[in-house]
């Protein structure tokens, strides 16, 4: 009897070993060394940041984007892996008293517009079908390399999030949901593709804590500045502008961020500190059961910041010179130079093919609501009017 | 009177119940399954059985190795063995737990007349040139030539093409089994984890950019177009078989380095030391436009002529000692040169002085870089062997076969996870369409990793990276095709409360006249019971 039950417990044991060595294997990167162990094995960093309110009383949400947008790139990380989706232009709004700003301090201290931000999706291109497009990777071939998220196994994704919400979705653009499902359905799909070595989701709505409830792939850390219940509050109004300007949970991220720099060595755990309910009013969540290592040893310049592997070349091969051929060719691109032939412009439109096009034939759509309703309509006064008796006994 | 009225509203009445019950059965009958079918998401088949038997696909590489013996390297009774053929299987672990089974189908035989000829020469160069002539080396394959301990040409190196020089003065078989132990390993020794290695892509993008941040005190001129066509082409068109590669280059004015170097007195110089190197790269990305080139994978060499003021620049490495080759790269990106320009140059001269980069020193740098990101890397060598260096192209054709052996596995195992992934996806989420076309793909992809995992096991290396190639691309199309987005976002509850408000108004009446027929046939049945 004791036997067997500790050959059972040895099995056991055995089983719970091989378990997790095989889980070990499964992660993405296997160091030797314990201490690499708890380094990120990322080569690259990537931000998503999305505002999803449209209208001018939604001013702080893309002041929060952009704000977010200006410390990642402060930190380090470039235009060109960052994807930025505001869904409404504050800066050139005719109701901006300030043309060409957008203030997150008020009194006008700090404006994080400028001339070196770039936008990838505005305006009425920040649906759900484009963010989800772009987290996927399932882009139509014709987008431009600025609008995708070209990540691979070894990014790092940074996905920032803002607007209004509710229990277990986000409004988009006042028209739209994306609710919580579709998004860890997303991310599993990223995971399945290997597009991300870990992810860390922001989101900054009322409910936020809602969004993140159903994840379920690997290698993802969230936060939220609010519980489900609870709304998130905005920061200052300013009287000037006359709308808020930042939203409360990002106004103290940021001010998080603002000690930051690139080679820090803060962890996220004093980003989970940040913003208590003494400040925000909302109490501010998180979630790190899906993250492999610890978030103690994991810095915040994991995510907002782009550190790079970099080796010194030690090695060269060697290659033989052919001097007197440098030479003569040095001659002959001196005389090309006086030679050149004047430029002109390619030709860009069939203008021609254009003007004298024909009318396309357009595809037969059957018919909508407000005519089929008309012709129910007649139909019904018209057996109401030649009495077609038994049809009383079914309506 | 009133038994004809009668009569007649029992027979509207019962035309009534039948004219209900018609409705109810052409609801139910016909409407409810044209209804599930029209709103089903269409998905074409795909083989599922194949895609889950490409995870247990046992991959086995076959190498033909080809052992030449020459005459006064072996003794006469030995001869006489000559020629056969000898099999010998080899298990090389990978990472993550994989293994690939390696089979050595070794050839010995006795050496040509050519070839007697060729080995009996003076130089290891005149014995290449001579051996390489009549006979074509597929990709892959390996021919080991056993010369004499006496021979002239065993001082010099093992040559660089898909050939060893070996000697030993008995070979029995058995000594010569013993020295393959280590000797093979040489092709397939993962040093680097992949992943930090260039991507497998169909295409490569290579840019050169001279950044001059002081154009006021330095007219650089560099001959790239002369450089690329003398030294990069060559070694690029060796490389052919491992992609397309297309090479721009351009000239930035007024480009920083993001960090401030520091001044060391001791040499009168600058230096960066290697923790200022990882911020140095992001600043100047920007600037470069890579991301507007092409979508294939960008790899960026970039020469900095520093400024005048912070003129010259070392880079140190961890142990404070200046870098010989003053350069550094990071993985998946490309790497950085800094140029020294000669303090010679600024005597009695006015600035702005006139630079002529020395483009073969830089360029052995750059090839030296781009063979890194590659993962072309001087192996581990067993006792006893020489190597060569490599060829004024920069690359052996051993070196070559090394990286399509592991890009090939690399890409069967890419194209295998994709397939694997987009069936459990299917799985999982009942919302995704598969249209004909995708379903086409995943076809190709499956019989290409088959195809790739045949040519694998009978040693054409060249075919079957093609294919894998091919797997590749195909999995991703498949994977990315953008309409398997298109139901992705109309989760159940949604379509409910779109269906509820249509089907309900009619629904309802139906089911309500089916129930109160009901009701009456139930009262009718038991009325007759009450009177008997």
């Amino acid at each position: 009897m004791a036997v067997t039950d500790s050959l059972s417990r040895a099995a056991t044991v055995l089983a719970t070993v091989l378990l997790l060595s095989f889980g070990s294997v499964a992660a993405s990167h296997i160091e030797d060394q314990a201490e690499q162990f708890f380094r990120s094995g990322h080569t690259n960093n990537w931000a998503v940041l999305v505002c999803t309110s449209r209208f001018w009383f939604n001013y702080r949400h893309v002041a929060n984007t952009l704000s977010v947008y200006r410390s990642v790139k402060r930190l380090g990380i470039p235009d060109s892996h960052i994807v930025l989706m505001l869904a409404d232009d504050m800066a050139c709004n005719p109701r901006n008293p300030k043309p060409a700003t957008v203030f997150s301090h008020k009194n006008m201290e700090l404006n994080v517009y400028g001339d070196d931000v770039e936008v990838d999706y505005r305006s009425y291109e920040v649906t759900v079908e484009n963010f989800l497009r772009v987290l996927t990777g399932r882009i139509p071939p014709s987008t431009p390399r600025s609008k995708r998220l070209l990540s691979d196994d070894r990014s790092n994704i940074l996905i920032y999030m803002t607007g209004h919400g509710g229990n277990g979705f986000l409004k988009f653009q006042d028209s739209e949901e994306i609710t919580n499902i579709e998004l860890a359905d997303a991310f599993e799909q990223m995971w399945q593709k290997r597009r991300y070595n870990e992810l860390l989701f922001i989101i900054d709505t009322c409910q936020g804590a809602s969004m993140y409830e159903r994840f379920y792939s690997p290698n993802i850390m969230a936060l939220a500045s609010s519980q489900v219940g609870e709304d998130s509050l905005s920061h200052q109004p300013d009287p000037a502008i006359g709308v808020h300007l930042m939203d409360r949970y990002t106004f103290y991220v940021l001010e998080f961020l603002e000690e930051i720099n690139p080679a820090s060595q803060t962890n996220m755990n004093d980003l989970f500190q940040v913003c208590p309910k003494s400040l925000c009013v909302s109490t501010p969540g998180h979630r790190t059961d899906l993250f492999q290592r610890d978030p103690k040893n994991v810095l915040i310049t994991d995510f907002f910041g782009s550190v790079r592997k970099v080796e010194i070349t030690t090695e060269t091969i060697k290659l033989q010179q052919d001097s007197e051929i440098m030479e003569s060719s040095y001659k002959e691109d001196q005389m090309d130079e006086k030679l050149m032939e004047p430029l002109k412009y390619a030709e860009q439109l069939p203008v021609a093919q254009i003007i004298h096009q024909k009318p396309k034939l357009k595809d037969w759509h059957p018919p909508g609501g407000f005519i089929l309703g008309l012709w129910a309509l007649i139909i019904m006064v018209f057996f109401k009017t030649y009495g077609i008796k038994h049809m009383k006994f079914i309506f | 009177m009133a038994a004809a009225g009668a009569a007649a509203t029992h027979l509207e009445v019962a035309r009534g119940k039948r004219a209900a019950l018609f409705f109810a059965a052409v609801a139910i009958v016909l409407g409810l399954p044209l209804w599930w079918k029209t709103t089903e998401t269409y998905r074409a088949s795909l083989p599922y059985s194949q895609i889950s038997g490409l995870n247990a696909l046992q991959l086995r590489l076959m190498v033909p190795v080809t052992v030449v013996f020459t005459r006064e390297s072996v003794p006469l009774d030995d001869q006489e063995k000559l020629p056969f053929t000898v099999v010998h299987e080899r298990e090389i672990p990978l990472k993550y737990k994989m293994k690939i089974k390696c089979r050595f189908q070794k050839a010995y035989r006795r050496a040509l007349d050519h070839e007697e000829e060729a080995l009996s020469s003076g130089s290891v160069q005149e014995a290449e040139a001579m051996l390489d002539e009549p006979q074509e080396q597929a990709e892959g394959s390996l021919t080991v030539y056993v010369i004499s301990e006496h021979s002239s040409l065993l001082p010099q190196f093992c040559p660089p093409f898909g050939s060893m020089m070996e000697s030993s003065p008995i070979p029995e078989e058995k000594q010569v089994q013993l020295s393959w132990e280590y000797r093979l390993p040489l092709f397939f020794d993962p040093q680097e984890p992949l992943t930090s290695l260039t991507p497998v892509s169909v295409g490569y993008e290579i840019t050169f950019s001279l950044l001059n941040p002081d154009p006021k005190s330095h007219d650089v001129y560099w001959d790239i177009e002369g450089a690329v066509r003398r030294y990069v082409q060559p070694f690029l068109n060796a490389l052919g078989a491992a992609g397309n590669f297309s090479v721009d280059s351009q000239i930035l004015y007024y480009a920083m380095l993001g960090v401030n170097p520091r001044f060391d007195s001791a040499s009168s110089s600058y230096y960066l030391d290697m923790h200022s190197l990882p911020h140095v790269i992001n600043p100047v990305e920007s600037r470069l436009g890579s991301s507007a080139a092409s979508l294939y994978p960008v790899l960026n060499f970039l020469l900095y002529v520093p400024e005048l003021a912070h003129s010259p620049l070392y880079i140190q490495d961890k142990d404070g000692a200046p870098v010989a080759t003053n350069a550094f790269h990071s993985p998946r990106w490309g790497g950085i040169m800094v140029y020294n320009v000669d303090s010679k140059t600024y005597n009695a001269s006015v600035l702005p002085v006139r630079v002529e980069v020395d483009m073969v020193r830089v360029m052995e740098v750059f090839l030296a870089q781009l063979r890194l990101l590659f993962g072309i890397a001087q192996p581990q060598l067993p006792p006893k062997c020489l190597l060569s260096g490599p060829t004024s192209e920069g690359l052996m054709t051993w070196e070559l076969d090394r990286l399509l052996w592991a890009r090939s596995v690399e890409n069967l195992a890419t194209a295998t996870t994709t397939l694997t992934s987009l069936a459990q996806l299917l799985g999982k989420i009942s919302n995704i369409v598969i249209k004909d076309d995708v379903a086409s793909e995943v076809y190709k992809a499956v019989a290409a990793v088959q195809k790739s995992a045949e040519e694998l096991a009978s040693g054409h290396l060249a075919s079957a990276f093609v294919a894998s190639q091919e797997a590749v691309t195909s999995s991703e199309l498949a994977f990315f095709d953008p309409s398997l987005l298109h139901l992705l976002y109309f989760p159940d509850d949604q379509k409910f409360a779109i269906y509820i408000p249509l089907f309900l108004p009619m629904a309802v009446p139906i089911l309500l006249s089916l129930v109160k027929i009901f009701l009456e046939t139930r009262k009718s049945w038991r009325k007759p019971e009450k009177t008997d």
